[in-house]
């Protein structure tokens, strides 16, 4: 069966913000979903399937999701389903249901608010409940020997994950929405302490508040809506094991087999965005999606410069999707990951006619 | 247009209070294991895991996919984790026929769980919103109050749940991965047990379990290499509601009836009491057996409960409903909706064992969740589509 053209027609995000104290998830969600709805020129009744993406544990509390519905306005009942990881495995969800030539349009969102706990202790909990979660071992620490693995490896140094920090942070300067914006130079960087050797605060995301939300079309849907539609494609992700000990950190092969099976190095790759929460991420990611020094690597300041847990990923398709929409290029990649040191990627692969 | 799918293997776990002798993955890959053994099937042959299960707080484990992969041989593929509360196991199972439906993946794995015994379900079920209003302790005291109202709507008579439940413990030993079993069971047993939350007595609620549930689909082309007869899924739906706001239905849900009335025109089916030879509904509670026969249109509004009193829904009826016990003999509550959906697999193809409806060709798996407002439902038969 020959897969339909998707379309992305629609995308908005709330602002990133350390700590959202006024509004619940609901009143976050229900701007950004009249955005992207407005954007695709869709109203509720073309929308065929929706799908979010959040996580209990965020909010500390068992479904966490059930009362976000109350921001879609789900009367008539609608079909819509939950996916417990980012908003871009809703995302593939939805375009997954799409291909089944089901639906014609779908609303997909993700939310998190990190600020309710302590964002790199509960991360903790994803961990081998036998073996690794009982040692507590952090996500910046974990993170931390994935980094020291790739600089060791690949001879990169701390000075060149901080030049990743400035590029990212000084690009978030033209985004209104990201968290981190404008940065001090490398050297300026290179003097603050550890906060696990060998990362540095600059080589680690902000812990951020936030929502997003894409609109899909395609068919008739793709017609009726008035944005001009960004083509998704090629979509795949791809897990690895979680035992730390069996997986070389220095490399994504999860990543590299997705971005074969999307197709990106079918064609010229003009900008990429890539859901590197730390900078050396960034580097592995590039390396296994094979991007060379002539793509634009998040236009958008990236992860570093807002990472709403279970949103930074989407966010990552709709900032791509938005810049080619916009005319900064042709052919875009965006990237999205999950769980510790990089064990779950996906990579989508964007085009604008 | 879609292609066909077919589940080629089913496996589940003895399910039990607590699983002791098995670690969380051993006891999705106890599941497994009996899946591709059904299928003729190993891990090289599987494209894709879709796993699902209710809150991560029941085990304590956040996003457990991750760490689950390596049990589940999902390194190097793709894998989703799905979480729609209480329908989660049908969703799951949709979302796994999905890509096999849009033509993406040759077989599937599809696995739900919950190993309820690390943690306590009942007060993870109680959840205190604030500035919210807090809905009692578990879920029999958020579903009680609409039993009620069902009760007092329909005038049933109050021994209709009582019935519903010794139907249910008597189909229960006939199934060899039941969780309660009482082979003994008598109507005074069930009548005279504790009053939980009026009006459910102990015996009329569902149990705490753990358990899981797997299945393998599989496209056209793989269907005819498996290794026994596929059940064939003849259509899937999922329809969701808000969980309030006034003049909300919660006893017969807008929900539930959209989402049988699409399932129907998807499977080709205008009368379903006639056309459907057994079903399996998810009955949390014993009440819920005459609401949801009301709600898939088995029978008119208020009549439900004649079903249960006059046996259609008894291993034997018309319209056996739960032959393999239902969810109030085995409740691994993120797989529960799977199970469901396996049940009425194994039915149409002639694999249900000592519980199996005689020629039964076509079956319907249902599960829902949160208040009344999340439903998930596929139609199988033993008929290639």
């Amino acid at each position: 069966m020959p897969l339909r053209d998707v379309a992305i027609v629609g995308f908005a995000q709330s602002a990133s913000v350390r700590r959202e104290s006024s509004k619940n998830e609901v009143e976050m969600l229900m701007p950004v979903l009249r955005e992207a709805k407005r954007q695709a020129g869709l109203r509720g009744s073309d929308i065929g399937v929706t799908v979010s993406g959040s996580c209990d544990y965020l909010a500390g509390q068992p479904f966490a999701f059930v009362s976000a519905l109350d921001a879609v306005g789900a009367w008539p009942p609608i079909v819509e389903s939950h996916v417990e990881m980012d908003g871009a495995w809703a995302l593939y969800e939805a375009w997954v249901k799409l291909q089944t030539g089901e639906a014609d349009a779908a609303l997909v969102y993700a939310f998190g608010k990190s600020s309710m706990g302590d964002l790199p202790e509960v991360l903790t909990i994803q961990l081998d409940p036998y073996t690794t979660a009982p040692l507590w071992p952090d996500a910046v620490s974990l993170a931390a020997l994935q980094a020291r693995a790739y600089l060791e490896k690949t001879g990169t140094s701390e000075r060149d994950l901080a030049a990743v920090a400035v590029r990212s942070r000084r690009a978030a300067a033209a985004n209104p929405m990201a968290q981190v914006r404008a940065s001090a130079d490398v050297d300026a960087l290179l003097a603050t302490p550890y906060l696990a050797s060998p990362l540095r605060t600059h080589d680690c995301p902000p812990i951020s508040d936030g929502c997003a939300a894409i609109v899909l079309a395609c068919g008739a849907a793709v017609k009726k809506s008035a944005a001009t539609p960004v083509w998704i494609r090629g979509i795949d992700h791809r897990i690895e094991a979680h035992a730390l000990g069996v997986r070389d950190l220095a490399a994504s092969p999860s990543t590299r087999l997705a971005g074969e099976k999307a197709g990106v190095g079918t064609g010229r790759i003009d900008l990429a965005e890539l859901h590197a929460p730390f900078t050396h991420q960034e580097l592995i990611l590039r390396a296994a999606l094979g991007l060379g020094a002539d793509v634009d690597v998040n236009p958008s300041g990236g992860a570093l410069a807002a990472n709403p847990m279970m949103v930074a990923g989407l966010l990552r398709i709709g900032e791509a999707a938005a810049r080619l929409a916009g005319g900064a290029g042709r052919r875009a990649v965006a990237h999205a990951t999950s769980g510790p040191c990089l064990q779950q990627n996906l990579v989508c692969v964007l085009e604008r006619d | 247009m879609a292609e066909r799918c077919a589940v080629i293997g089913i496996g589940q776990t003895k399910h039990d209070v607590k699983r002791t002798d098995v670690s969380l993955p051993g006891l999705l890959r106890e599941a497994v294991d009996r899946a591709f053994a059904d299928a003729g099937v190993g891990w090289r042959d599987i494209d894709a895991v879709v796993i699902g299960k209710a809150p991560d707080m029941f085990e304590g484990t956040m996003m457990p996919e991750l760490y689950l992969a390596d049990a589940l041989g999902a390194a190097g593929k793709p894998m989703l984790r799905v979480h729609t509360a209480g329908s989660v196991g049908g969703s799951t199972a949709i979302v796994a026929a999905q890509l096999v439906q849009a033509g993406i993946h040759e077989r599937v794995l599809t696995v739900a769980y919950e190993k309820q015994s690390e943690g306590n379900a009942m007060w993870a079920l109680t959840v205190r919103i604030p500035f919210q209003q807090a809905i009692v302790a578990g879920a029999g005291g958020y579903f009680a109050p609409l039993i009620r109202a069902y009760m007092r709507r329909s005038g049933a008579p109050e021994d209709t749940g009582v019935r519903v439940a010794l139907k249910d413990r008597q189909n229960a030993p006939k199934n060899p991965y039941s969780h309660l079993v009482f082979p003994d069971v008598t109507y005074e047993m069930i009548e005279g047990s504790p009053m939980l939350w009026d009006p459910i007595r102990y015996m009329e609620t569902c149990p705490s379990s753990d358990g899981a549930c797997a299945m393998v689909l599989a496209s056209d082309a793989a269907a005819k290499k498996a290794r026994h007869a596929p059940a064939w899924v003849h259509g899937t739906a999922m329809r969701s509601e808000p969980t309030m706001f006034a003049g909300r239905d919660l006893v017969n849900p807008r929900a539930g009836r959209d989402c049988a009335a699409e399932l129907y025109r998807k499977a080709g089916i205008a009368n379903p009491r006639k056309e459907l030879d057994c079903a399996e509904v998810y009955v949390p509670f014993s009440w819920f057996e005459p609401m949801w026969m009301e709600n898939l249109g088995f029978a008119p509004e208020g009549e439900g409960w004649k079903m249960t009193q006059e046996g259609a829904t008894a291993l034997g009826g018309d319209m056996p409903i739960n032959a393999s016990g239902g969810v109030l003999s085995s409740n691994p509550i993120g797989a529960s909706g799977m199970i469901r959906f396996a049940e009425a697999a194994l039915q149409v193809r002639g694999l249900a064992g000592e519980h199996q409806v005689p020629g039964a060709k076509r079956a319907l798996g249902h599960a829902y969740g949160g208040g009344s407002q999340f439903f998930a439902m596929w139609i199988v038969g033993s008929a290639r589509p």
